[in-house]
């Protein structure tokens, strides 16, 4: 399953990200960072597919996004 | 979660190189960020960070250079397009690129950005319109909205004192020097997908030496528009556009 | 840049000035039209493209200045010209050149103001050009010619300080120098500097770090600090003085005058000494830096007398060179008359009857 990272101490907790997930896999958490933003952070009940439009729209270049390599098997076919 | 990728993962989405990866200074919801990235983005798979020539102005907009990591010079308030001028014809192979906002472009540097464009310059000047002067806290500017209200103009802008917002966009793409002139809008994927293409444009018109290239990109700015991040990236979709349609005014570019 | 041919040509200050800065390896000139100095970009419109160069008529001398700037921050030799009310709006262009240390070469040919004023000859942008007519701290090298040979020879010397010192450079002529002819030797080798700013200068972050030029200092201190760095540099600019003496061998009265008027003042001068009065000239060239050590040395045995076409400005520099020395009386030509050597023979002989009165009270 593909995942995003999210670097918390450049989050300004703006949100644009969550207008654009189309899985709605993002959310506003309670945890500050030092800048006293709420960050933003992936849900549980949503499965992210990797597709990055939430770092597009990031100004401030906080999430990094990992997808899932389709295994060996899985591109031979 | 590691920040790093895992087994059987690759980095989907990844900082360009031309890009320093410093935090930046700009408010959340700023969209400054996000049109640094495009530019950073589009110099990098244009191959061109190394023969960049960033021209800054004032405003909001002068802290490029922190952010998109090319050789930079500081224009004086609204002069980017004359420098730029000078800098292209000192250098006329570079590729040499301006980034102004709206109170720099529109207000005291609207002769140098029309004769800039009319003369045909082969650089490319970037606009970053947020409706108001946002550095200094938020003023009415040449593209503040008929009944927007700004920090000096408290009863909202009034067609007989202060007339209609500018539309940059269309007087520029009425020039013969202007080879291609669009206006466009990231607060959206789709909208942001488009800017990628009028930069790829742009950028091919300055390289093709194909005379001047205009971007005039509408950005949120939360902070002076006394809205939450998500209701200005909102407002931009709904309001601006209404008054500046996203579009190609001019495209020669072959 | 081909050689120019070791000739001597009858020319125009302005045009002096021209070909001068093509001998220096001008490359980028931006002009704007205004009387009394257009001559300048009438020439270079045609001889600098012909020369590779590039030439541009700007939307204004804003416009102007702001494309030397562009040129300045790639290391290249740019010059831009105009006349008070040009070099008026090119101030704040100026003050960015001096915070960002970029070198470039500014021409003001003088003519009567304030306002409109008139296309008369005239010294009224002293303070301006030596104080910094744009806002902050900073300083210019001002150098003033009063023939066109010197015209020619200061724009290429004017190119080279600004380089040397990266920091603008002004030349301070008026419509005399401007529109009268003279013969100029222009000179033949024209030295190689297009290495001359490339430990600095942009183009373009290949294989280095990126470099950024620019006058924004925010951070705590780092304001002070560069301006630290600045006046450093215009005290290092000091040993630059230049000046021209005339009979100061047994002078016992000191004319102090520059450009046109310093001349015209030499002519007042020799017909004083037709008549037996030791009376001797003293020209600024560079009217910052301001060659005050000599004229300190000079004002211990000189009564001194300042001429100059405007209301007094730099009688002011007169003064502090001189202070707890001497002093030094003013005779200005209002801009609008044109100063004539006869007009300088009174207030001249006021001072030498002045001088030879406490004289002859001190051998009582």
């Amino acid at each position: 399953m593909s995942r995003i990272f999210v670097h918390e101490e450049r989050c300004k907790g703006c949100l644009l990200c969550t207008t654009v997930c189309p899985e709605e896999a993002l959310e506003q958490s309670e945890r500050f960072n030092p800048n006293g933003f709420k960050v933003v952070q992936q849900n549980q009940q949503s499965e992210c597919t990797g597709c990055a439009f939430c770092a597009e729209i990031c100004p401030d270049y906080a999430i990094t996004v990992f997808r899932k390599k389709k295994s060996a098997q899985e591109t031979a076919t | 979660m590691s920040s790093q990728p895992q087994a059987e993962e690759r980095v989907a989405f990844a900082l360009p190189l031309t890009m320093s990866g410093a935090s930046t200074h700009f408010c959340p919801g700023c969209h400054h960020g996000i049109i640094h990235r495009l530019m950073g983005e589009c110099l990098e798979q244009n191959g061109l960070g190394e023969s960049a020539i960033c021209v800054g102005s004032v405003g909001c907009s002068v802290f490029i250079y922190n952010y998109i990591d090319v050789d930079a010079v500081e224009a004086p308030h609204g002069r980017a397009p004359a420098v730029a001028t000078g800098v292209k014809r000192a250098l006329p192979d570079r590729f040499v690129f301006g980034y102004q906002g709206d109170g720099d472009l529109a207000a005291i540097g609207f002769s140098e950005i029309m004769h800039c464009a009319n003369r045909g310059e082969d650089v490319t000047i970037i606009f970053v319109n947020n409706t108001v002067f946002g550095m200094t806290g938020g003023q009415m500017a040449p593209t503040t909205l008929l009944g927007q209200n700004t920090t000096t103009s408290p009863k909202g802008r009034d067609m007989d004192k202060d007339g209609a917002p500018l539309n940059m966009s269309e007087l520029i793409a009425s020039l013969d020097g202007t080879a291609y002139s669009s206006r466009v809008a990231v607060n959206t994927i789709k909208n942001i997908k488009q800017a990628k293409k009028a930069l790829k444009k742009a950028y091919r018109a300055q390289n093709q030496k194909q005379g001047f290239s205009f971007i005039e990109f509408l950005s949120a700015c939360p902070t002076n528009w006394k809205m939450t991040p998500l209701q200005a990236n909102e407002h931009v979709g709904t309001t601006l556009m209404q008054r500046f349609p996203l579009g190609v005014f001019r495209d020669t570019v072959e | 840049m081909n050689a120019q041919s070791d000739t001597v040509s009858l020319i125009k200050g302005n045009e002096a000035i021209a070909k001068g800065a093509l001998a220096a390896g001008c490359q980028c000139y931006f002009a704007y039209p205004i009387t009394p100095q257009s001559d300048i970009p009438e020439y270079l419109s045609g001889e600098l493209p012909r020369q590779g160069g590039e030439f541009i008529q700007a939307e204004s001398e804003i416009g102007a200045i702001n494309m030397l700037l562009g040129v300045a921050a790639c290391g290249k030799r740019a010059m831009t010209s105009s006349s008070s009310p040009g070099i008026s709006l090119k101030q704040e262009g100026i003050s960015y050149l001096a915070g960002s240390e970029l070198p470039g070469v500014i021409v003001n040919i003088t003519r009567g103001s304030p306002g409109l004023g008139s296309i008369d000859p005239s010294q009224g942008d002293y303070y301006q050009a030596t104080r910094g007519g744009g806002h902050g701290d900073y300083r210019m090298l001002v150098l003033a010619p009063s023939t066109c040979q010197e015209a020619y020879d200061l724009t290429i010397r004017a190119f080279d300080l600004a380089f040397a010192y990266r920091n603008p450079v002004m030349i301070l002529g008026d419509a005399i120098l401007g529109q009268m002819k003279e013969p100029v030797l222009e000179r033949r080798e024209t030295v190689d500097t297009s290495q001359e700013a490339s430990e600095w200068a942009l183009s373009g972050a290949k294989d280095r770090p990126r470099r950024l030029i620019k006058s924004l200092y925010l951070a705590d201190g780092a304001l002070a600090e560069h301006n630290e760095r600045l006046q450093a540099k215009y005290q290092e600019m000091h040993k630059e003085q230049d000046w021209e003496e005339f009979a100061t061998q047994d002078s016992q009265v000191l004319v102090v005058a520059f450009g046109s008027v310093g001349r015209i003042a030499k002519s007042a001068i020799r017909m004083l000494r037709g008549q037996g009065y030791r009376i001797g000239l003293f020209r600024p060239v560079t009217l910052y830096p301001f060659p005050s050590e000599r004229l300190r040395e000079l004002a211990k045995n000189n009564s001194l007398i300042t001429i100059e076409n405007n209301a007094g400005q730099m009688v002011d520099d007169v003064r502090l060179a001189v202070r707890n020395v001497s002093d030094s009386a003013f005779h200005g030509v209002m801009p609008g008359k044109l100063p004539s050597a006869e007009d300088f023979l009174t207030p001249i002989l006021h001072v030498w009857e002045q001088n030879s009165q406490i004289a002859q009270a001190a051998e009582r």
